[in-house]
């Protein structure tokens, strides 16, 4: 009981992370009907620009934390214009295809720049957590969650309750009569992107403490964001996020009970078994082309 | 000469000349010739091995993304299993090679057809997300399941058939195996199996309705890349007489996706192009190498650069320049409608049929009975349910309840390609030709469907002939070589007109044939169905022009909010109360 209790907690505290990615999968989703594959590497390039100046450079936590910020935010900006707007009146296939390449390209470019060494990145806390009766409450675990927790209320006020938000949704679901009433469409797209961007990155430096700083743990992490979409269905998100958790949770446990070095197939499997059995996820409804 | 002829045809997928494909053939015997016979050092060996057994993995990818236009982002995997399979078969099971490269391909082909099938309903993102996942899984099986793989260590030893022992024997058959599966998928985008995969590809919906059934087509697509992969991996294994898992990672898949996609997808001479290219350019650029990473991020940043500027990539940007249209054939006998009259006197009867989105009512237990031979209209308001009534006809849509029937053959449940089979044609409101294909190719796919008697056994002459005398019926006939983004709006509606007749339909639905047009084609639409009613063929049309609709149409149905609310001769529903105030609202 006290071990299940124990890996509870960190399989939702790194389902938090999943579903932090998984949301900025679903913002793009629907602001453009594309699906970011290079998502993940946004988490990677986060924890990187963090390693550079909290580590390399020796500058304060908080200050390093903004300007990795700041990086994604400029590259969430760069990615729009580069890799989704010249493409944006080509079918899926053009678009998906350039997001991989432009995985590709975010994933070899650090390699290059930093070589193939995982790196370390300490927490935001120096204290290593405490002790709740049988469990340890590790402090990064207990941040991922508060954090997750204060960005899906933060989304929700954000999309439900502002102008700004409202815009977003609109442009979204009907992108031509948006603009006839005066929403700037790439504006709006340019916003989604920055914002996912921003999601993907805190969602990257977050985890960093926890695993390694490494080339490979952004196409890591999308696997599983996007695995957590589907199971949520897709496009939907509060799916997002209960799939997020979900799949943190049933991988810690597969890993405990069952085999650590396949771990990360875990969310292949549940994957697999959505796909075949309950394709539109768990939110999900299943949108038929119109003729 | 030769080689103009070859640029269009790869450029438009029309029929090879026999010029071209004796030049093929004597270019690969010379190739085989010259792998055998020429003195490599090794390292220039290692090299052509290398581009041979690729390309043949590249292939693969050329007919599910260049033809079919379905992504797989594991080819790499699929290379691993074929590759694992002759290395463990020949050494630690010790069997043929033969054998081994055979079980290869089949466990490639397999796994290729499984997570096809498990994906391939679903829309693109999916299949490209369960590729990546299942190309991580295949890595991590190949470095942690030791016993079986021998781990990260790889596998050695590999051997070779005794037949081609020596290094450049193995080599040219390798060359060999190159060109004749080089042949073959050249040849496949000409072919029944090839025409419905460039019809998926172009409009997924278009070809169910033509009767292409898109979910095996796609499917096989998808088993024959992966199986292409095998075998240009089990040929790899033997060539090189080592394998390890790092091989076959997801950067390898990129590798793979970046050389078809730079020498341009859609064909396979294209194919052959990138991978020569990608392998030998790092080979010229060899201080790329010395930083780990470089190579991966130029290849990306070339994937980004081709998509966006080069999507036919460098075979398309030539074959562009070679692009000579065919004149068209010149048509012979007018084009036979004889529609099946196996069935009581209606063609079609819907029993209450309804189709329900939630809780909106689209189509609210309406009943049609279509009488054989005539035209009958389907009218209503906008948003009464009329193109919903269509698509639950087609298939399209699956209805909540009530019963469709064809002939007397229940067809509620079928997908629409059985529907097509069974003799249902239909145009779309917003039309849907296959958009990269010529007038002539579009229609061919329509005389195609299955049970169309008037082509069958006739093979691709007679086919050719159907589809030519379908375009000449709707008057396009001089245009058939035309690629069809080339025609205008209403010509563009002709030709789907065509495709529907070339399939000599029992009924044809047609979705709003008039909207758009000006009131000359409107006029010559008029003349060209009065043509079709004389032959005989039952018409179900849709439609807002009441001047269209009452001069064609003898019978009609009308609809309002879902629910039929008049339906009979056609002056009588016209002046019905309840018709004219659905028009023109109530007093």
């Amino acid at each position: 009981m006290d071990l299940f209790l124990q890996l509870l907690f960190q399989g939702v505290g790194i389902g938090a992370v999943y579903a932090l990615v998984a949301l900025g999968f679903v913002l793009i989703f629907r602001a453009t009907n594309v699906v970011n594959f290079a998502q993940g590497e946004f988490s990677m390039v986060a924890a990187y620009l963090m390693v550079v100046f909290a580590v390399d450079l020796g500058w304060p936590y908080w200050l390093s934390f903004l300007i990795a910020l700041g990086g994604m935010a400029l590259l969430g900006a760069i990615f729009n214009l580069g890799v989704y707007y010249p493409l944006r009146h080509r079918t899926y296939l053009p678009v998906i295809i350039s997001t991989i390449g432009a995985s590709i390209l975010l994933a070899n470019t650090t390699l290059a720049l930093y070589g193939p060494q995982p790196q370390v990145l300490q927490g935001w806390f120096d204290a290593q957590g405490f002790q709740v009766g049988p469990v340890f409450l590790d402090s990064q675990y207990l941040l991922i969650i508060a954090v997750t927790i204060v960005l899906v209320i933060f989304n929700y006020w954000f999309f439900e309750r502002t102008l700004l938000g409202k815009k977003l949704q609109a442009t979204s679901q009907d992108k031509e009569m948006a603009s006839l009433l005066g929403i700037s469409v790439a504006g709006m797209i340019m916003i989604t992107f920055v914002y996912s961007a921003l999601l993907g990155g805190l969602a990257g430096i977050l985890v960093a403490p926890i695993l390694f700083v490494s080339i490979q743990m952004g196409s890591t992490i999308a696997l599983k964001a996007f695995a957590a979409t589907i199971i949520g269905g897709f496009g939907d998100v509060a799916g997002a996020i209960i799939g997020g958790l979900a799949l943190g949770i049933i991988e810690t446990f597969g890993a405990a009970y069952v085999s650590v070095p396949y771990k990360d197939g875990f969310a292949f499997l549940v994957l697999v078994a959505f796909l075949a059995f309950r394709p539109q996820g768990i939110f999900g409804e299943r949108v038929a082309e119109k003729a | 000469m030769s080689g103009a002829n070859e640029a269009k045809s790869s450029a438009t997928g029309a029929r090879r000349g026999p010029i071209g494909q004796a030049a093929y053939a004597a270019l690969a015997v010379v190739a085989i010739f010259l792998a055998a016979t020429l003195k490599f050092d090794g390292y220039t060996l290692n090299i052509l091995m290398q581009a041979a057994t690729y390309a043949i993995a590249v292939f693969g990818l050329s007919v599910v993304l260049g033809l079919c236009g379905q992504i797989n982002l594991a080819q790499a995997a699929f290379f691993g299993l074929g590759a694992y399979a002759v290395g463990l078969g020949t050494t630690d099971a010790h069997m043929s090679f033969w054998i081994c490269l055979a079980l290869g391909m089949a466990v490639s082909l397999l796994a290729g057809a499984l997570l096809g099938a498990s994906t391939l309903r679903l829309g693109g993102h999916y299949l490209a997300m369960v590729t990546i996942s299942f190309q991580q899984i295949l890595t991590l099986v190949m470095i942690n399941a030791i016993g079986f793989t021998h781990g990260p260590d790889g596998v050695s030893g590999i051997q070779r058939p005794s037949l081609f022992a020596h290094q450049q024997s193995y080599l040219a058959f390798c060359v060999g195996v190159l060109a004749v599966v080089g042949w073959l998928v050249w040849r496949l985008a000409d072919t029944r199996l090839g025409r419905a995969m460039r019809a998926v590809r172009d409009n997924e919906l278009a070809a169910g309705v033509a009767g292409v059934d898109v979910y095996r087509t796609k499917a096989t697509a998808f088993a024959i890349c992966a199986m292409l992969g095998g075998l240009g991996g089990g040929l790899f294994a033997g060539g090189f007489a080592y394998v390890s898992p790092d091989q076959f990672s997801f950067a390898e898949s990129v590798v793979f996706l970046t050389m078809a996609l730079l020498g341009g997808v859609a064909s396979p001479i294209g194919s052959a192009i990138g991978t020569g290219l990608l392998i030998l350019i790092p080979e010229w650029l060899r201080f790329l190498k010395s930083v780990p990473g470089l190579y991966l991020a130029i290849y990306g940043l070339a994937v980004i650069l081709i998509v966006a500027f080069m999507p036919d990539g460098i075979w398309g940007f030539i074959a562009k320049l070679f692009n000579r249209e065919k004149p068209a054939p010149a048509p012979g006998a007018p084009l036979k409608l004889s529609p099946s009259d196996a069935g009581g006197v209606n063609v079609l009867e819907t029993d209450v049929l309804s189709k329900h989105f939630g809780g909106l009512k689209a189509v609210d237990g309406v009943d049609i009975a279509v009488r054989r031979g005539s035209v009958h209209a389907l009218i209503g308001p906008n948003g009464s349910g009329k193109t919903t009534t269509l698509n639950v006809l087609s298939g399209l849509y699956t209805a909540t309840s009530g019963r469709v029937t064809l002939d007397g053959r229940d067809i509620t449940k079928l997908p629409p390609h059985r529907r097509t089979a069974a003799g249902l044609g239909r145009t779309f409101q917003n039309i849907r030709l296959f958009r990269s294909m010529t007038a002539l190719e579009n229609v061919v796919i329509g005389a195609e469907r299955p049970g169309n008697a008037l082509v069958e056994g006739g093979g691709r002459a007679a086919l050719d002939q159907r589809a030519l005398a379908a375009l000449d019926f709707v008057g396009l006939a001089s245009r058939a070589n035309e690629v069809v983004t080339s025609f205008s709006y209403g010509h563009q509606r002709l030709i789907e007109i065509a495709r529907a007749l070339a399939a000599n339909p029992t009924l044809l639905l047609l979705d709003e044939p008039a909207a758009g047009l000006n009131s000359t084609e409107k006029k010559s639409l008029h003349e060209l169905l009065e043509r079709i009613a004389a032959s005989g063929l039952t018409i179900l049309i849709i439609d807002h022009d009441m001047t269209l609709v009452s001069n064609a149409a003898s019978h009609i149905t009308v609809l309002n909010f879902g629910k039929r609310i008049a339906d009979g001769e056609s002056m009588a529903v016209l002046r019905h109360p309840d018709v004219v105030s659905a028009y023109l609202g109530a007093e």
